[in-house]
């Protein structure tokens, strides 16, 4: 057993587990964060995308104990006070998602490629979101969603911003 | 597109809502079945068999059982379940063969992947690393692999007991059924006739891998009086029923819930293995029981999709009048039939002869069994199928003559003023405008401006050459009428119950047996009822996915949510307006005749006097003054049974780049243009066609399910099976036209498959009008840069080195690098 100390979503847990234990397993059945879902075996699909102080990583790739001391943002903790991130506004606004599978992955992504490049073309969203499948919207309505959401998160655009801080290290 | 919170009635039909759905799918609050495990459960873990082919001569258990937190391993004989047989409901002839197809293999296996034992454990890691330690002695047979060589004499049998690796053969012959003419005869007219061309093909449907997001998982729960039963399906009624059907569970002590499922693409109908297994262990040892696959085990075990070779023969007179059409399909069910599998070849049988007014027509599906993956519904289920091989030999056919290909095509479709029009196949077509959706499709497109610059290309030997790839498709939808399905002897009906419930406070539960798995249900619904009873569109609860719920249903797939469940929400609604007629006339002291209604308001005609439906639900819930004999409720149930198929259609546009150096092609633009019928939702419409086009093509360039000669699937990893991401596809231009269809009352035609069957053949054919006049008149899919640059040398007469099959992997992206050659060398 290994022990983890980490903040997840504004809260801080210490937990011991095993020293194999994926952080996508440790978010999910150990602190219930079943927003954050699991999609494939070979961190292809991005649906375990999650943040690791303020960068975007596939959370079926890190060992839960190599977050220890780290702060992860997931779906659920995005929102704040009750109000949507730009990029779940924008997903809602321009139907980016259907079944929903891959959405957490899709937007927590979407936010780290904003973080990098506040406003980019279609090429730059579309390269940006590689590592992200999706089967039900042929992308374009997630490709939409997130210039439209860089547009309301500029600078004197009305919509609070949630940029990622880098940190050395990240991928 | 964004939408307003006002709470208006009229006009709901046709807004852009965005999706109510959302509000938990983009925070994380989501129920995916995955992410539901009850105090107490138990995980398993399924061994599979490595090889495609084998006998089984023992298998040990013993050093699994003892390894740490196992709490059991269980062969099919340790279960009592060698005799158990999952449920086949489609057989498509009285002589189908249909081999038991067990929940665990006992003596022999017949696909790699097939489950033999399985272990219970705690945690589900631990039941993996005991499932490693179960020891299979097995004998290894020869893999059956190649359809035309399985059906060939003295060909190894996939099961030995039917004496033959064919299920069945199934015909429909126009000249028979009286619908049309004799095609043999129209075929040696041709053949004898000056004035008239045969044009022949042979066309491959690889197999595909539906490739939900979701992987799928079961929870079973058997404490308390029901068993509660979670899975990701899309079938949760279908499934309660088959359930015990199988299992001997009596049907009302099954609870089946389908709670938030990711996708589905017909991959999620049928009947597991692991459904059942999880059924038996947790009835066995009274404790929840959970599974959830790895996406390598549902890339192996999940049902495939396609796996069709199609020998078409077209027949037409000079001048371009179609005179026959005679099919010939042989199509790879895998090792076993599936819930529908071998019915999904049939469905296509109707659709082959399209839009098109062809007077002689025959149809000969031979199903046949190999050491695959079984094959069952993917998205259109048959129809793709269909689309692909008329629209590519209608191209085929405008070569032959000279014609150009739309024009070709629209010689020969049915015109708008010959609707409803009865096919070769005896369905009858309610509406319809070819000429609307391609004169629109042909502008957006700039058909003759690309026309011009292709020539232009073509003259100046530009290394990057352009074609237009043309598909004008129709679909059957909404299946299905249940006598139709009588007379294909399905084993169900095709209708689709619904059930309104006035709350006492106003608000309106909704209950349809159609389950969504990202299909917006929940706000298209809501939308028709908020149309219906005029009542706020918030105020509308869209329940659905659960058997103790939603009693009734038949659920979802074939394009049927909308023009068979939403119909019978609008059966359901006119039954709660008819009774809440005769309640306010009560209460208004009026004669019913003189109400009106509209806006969720009964009027007395002519006055100002008047009660909203709220008020009347509220006066039926209190029950003090009702009229006499009236049931103190509001409530209403319906069922729908179609009277019809609705036909959606449309004209599909690629210009596709090929890189005649390299062989890559780009979708330089997509346009589309499809009739869907009355709209409910335009931005959920147009999420459909966007999602439908990404998997068409998908089949075109990127997507192969690969066996070696052993009979392994070489692909099961999203590494080597190639989803096409968001750097693959480009943007698309889609349009939607609307004839309402005649055979319900809300004019609907259906959505969810439309892309997917109209797209695949509008990119090949686009890539192979680039590259005709090399030479090429044919590229295999997936269209990879590497094919296609073998069929530009082949058709120059150089020679390429050839891929070994087992490592060849398609696509585009990593799949698309020979991995002789993996940088591209010019040899």
């Amino acid at each position: 057993m290994a022990q983890v100390r980490v903040t997840v979503d504004g809260v801080e847990y210490v937990d011991d587990i095993e020293p194999r234990m994926l952080l996508v397993y440790y978010l999910r059945e150990r602190l219930g964060k079943t927003g954050t879902v699991i999609g494939c075996d070979t961190s292809n699909c991005g649906a375990c995308t999650v943040h690791l102080n303020g960068q975007s990583v596939k959370s079926c790739s890190v060992l839960a104990v190599q977050a220890d001391g780290a702060e992860i943002t997931t779906i659920e903790g995005l929102a704040r006070d009750g109000e949507l991130h730009p990029v779940q506004k924008a997903f809602n606004e321009c139907h980016a998602l259907q079944c929903g599978y891959c959405t957490p992955g899709m937007i927590m992504q979407a936010v780290d490629l904003l973080g990098d490049n506040p406003d980019p073309d279609e090429r730059a969203v579309r390269e940006g979101l590689e590592g992200n499948l999706c089967r039900c919207t042929g992308y374009q309505n997630i490709v939409r969603a997130v210039q439209s959401a860089a547009q309301a998160m500029k600078p004197g655009a009305s919509a609070p911003v949630d940029t990622p801080t880098p940190v050395a290290g990240g991928q | 597109m964004t939408t307003t919170a006002e709470p208006t009635t009229p006009g709901e039909i046709g807004r852009a809502r965005v999706r109510k759905e959302d509000a938990r799918l983009i925070t994380g609050r989501t129920r995916y079945t995955d992410s539901i495990t009850p105090a107490g459960t138990l995980h398993i873990a399924v061994v599979r068999s490595t090889f495609a082919h084998a006998r089984i001569n023992a298998i040990d258990t013993a050093p699994a059982k003892s390894a740490p937190g196992v709490v059991g391993v269980y062969t099919a004989a340790d279960l009592g379940v060698e005799s158990v047989g999952l449920p086949n409901a489609w057989p498509i002839t009285p002589d189908q063969k249909t081999p038991q197809r067990p929940l665990l293999a006992s003596s022999a296996v017949h696909f790699a992947g097939e489950g033999v034992a399985v272990v219970v454990a705690r945690s589900a890691a631990a039941a993996k690393d005991a499932a490693e330690l179960v020891d299979v002695d097995y004998e290894p047979l020869d893999p059956v692999l190649d359809m035309e060589a399985a059906l060939a004499d003295g060909a190894t049998l996939v099961h030995p007991d039917l004496g033959t690796n064919e299920s069945a053969t199934w015909v429909f012959d126009s000249g028979e059924a009286g619908s049309g003419g004799n095609v043999a005869d129209a075929i040696s007219a041709a053949e004898a006739d000056p004035d008239s061309v045969v044009v022949r093909r042979r066309f491959i449907q690889q197999r595909l891998i539906p490739a939900f997001m979701e992987p799928r998982s079961v929870v079973v729960d058997p404490t308390g009086e029901q068993i509660t039963f979670y899975s990701s399906t899309q079938v949760p009624h279908i499934l309660r029923t088959m359930t015990s059907v199988t299992l001997g569970v009596p049907e009302s002590k099954l609870r089946v819930i389908a709670p938030d499922v990711g996708g589905g693409f017909g991959g999620k109908i049928g009947v597991l293995p692991e459904e059942m297994l999880c059924v038996a262990l947790a009835q066995k040892l009274g404790r929840p029981v959970k599974w959830t696959e790895t996406r390598s085990e549902s890339l192996l075990t999940a049902h495939h999709g396609r796996d069709q070779i199609q020998d078409i023969t077209i027949t037409a007179k000079m001048d371009g009048t179609v005179t026959g059409l005679d099919v010939k399909l042989l199509a790879d069910m895998g090792a076993y039939l599936g819930l529908v599998g071998g019915g999904v070849p049939i469905l296509g049988a109707f659709m082959f002869n399209a839009i098109y007014k062809i007077p002689a027509y025959k149809f000969t599906c031979t199903n046949v069994f190999t050491t695959k993956t079984l094959t069952d519904a993917y998205r259109g289920a048959g129809r793709p199928e269909a689309t692909f091989a008329i629209e590519r030999i209608m191209d085929e056919l405008a070569v032959e003559l000279g014609r150009d290909p739309m024009e070709l095509r629209q010689q020969n479709w049915i015109k708008h003023e010959e609707f409803p029009f009865t096919t070769v196949c005896g369905l009858t077509y309610d509406s319809g405008n070819y000429e609307q959706a391609t004169r629109q499709a042909m502008e957006l497109f700039d058909y003759a401006g690309l026309r011009r610059e292709q020539e232009e290309r073509r003259r100046s030997g530009d290394p990057v050459q352009l074609g237009i790839g043309i598909s004008t498709f129709t679909e059957m939808c909404g299946l299905a009428p249940s006598r139709v399905l009588g007379s294909l002897s399905y084993g169900a009906g095709g209708w689709e119950a619904a059930s309104i419930r006035m709350l006492a406070t106003g608000k309106v539960e909704v209950i349809t047996g159609a389950s969504a798995h990202g299909q917006g249900h929940e706000t298209a619904f809501s939308q028709i009822v908020a149309d219906q009873l005029g009542v706020p569109f918030e105020d509308v609860e869209i329940l659905h996915g659960d058997t103790q719920i939603s009693p009734k249903g038949l659920d979802t797939y074939g394009s049927r949510s909308l023009a068979v469940g939403g119909i019978a929400i609008v059966d359901a609604a006119q039954k709660v307006i008819a009774k809440a007629r005769r309640l306010a006339a009560h209460m208004l002291e009026a004669d019913e005749k003189d109400l009106e209604f509209a806006n969720g308001t009964f009027t007395v005609r002519g006055t100002d006097k008047g009660k909203a439906i709220q008020e009347i639900a509220f006066a039926a819930f209190m029950a003090h003054d009702l009229p006499e004999g009236m049931e103190p409720s509001l409530d209403a149930d319906a069922v729908y049974d179609p009277e019809n198929f609705s036909f959606p259609h449309g004209t599909h546009l690629a210009a596709i780049e090929v890189d005649t150096e390299t062989g890559r092609v780009d979708v330089r633009k997509y346009v589309c243009v499809d009739d869907v019928g009355t709209v409910i939702n335009p931005l959920i419409v147009e999420g459909q066609v966007h999602g439908g086009l990404a998997q068409g093509i998908a089949q075109a360039l990127f997507e192969e399910a690969n066996y070696d000669e052993q009979g392994t699937l070489v692909n099961a990893t999203f590494v080597d099976y190639t989803l096409p991401s968001s750097a693959d596809l480009p943007s698309f231009d889609t349009h939607v036209v609307s004839t309402p269809a005649t055979s319900n009352p809300l004019g609907v035609k259906g959505v969810g498959e439309a892309g997917t069957i109209a797209s695949t053949p509008a990119i090949v054919n686009g890539v192979i009008d680039a590259i005709r006049h090399l030479g090429v008149s044919d590229v295999e899919m997936p269209c990879t840069s590497q094919r296609v640059w073998r069929a530009i040398q082949d058709a120059r007469g150089r020679s390429t080195q050839e891929t070994p099959v087992d490592t060849h992997s398609p696509g585009a992206g990593l799949g698309s690098i020979d991995p002789n050659n993996p940088q591209g060398e010019v040899q």
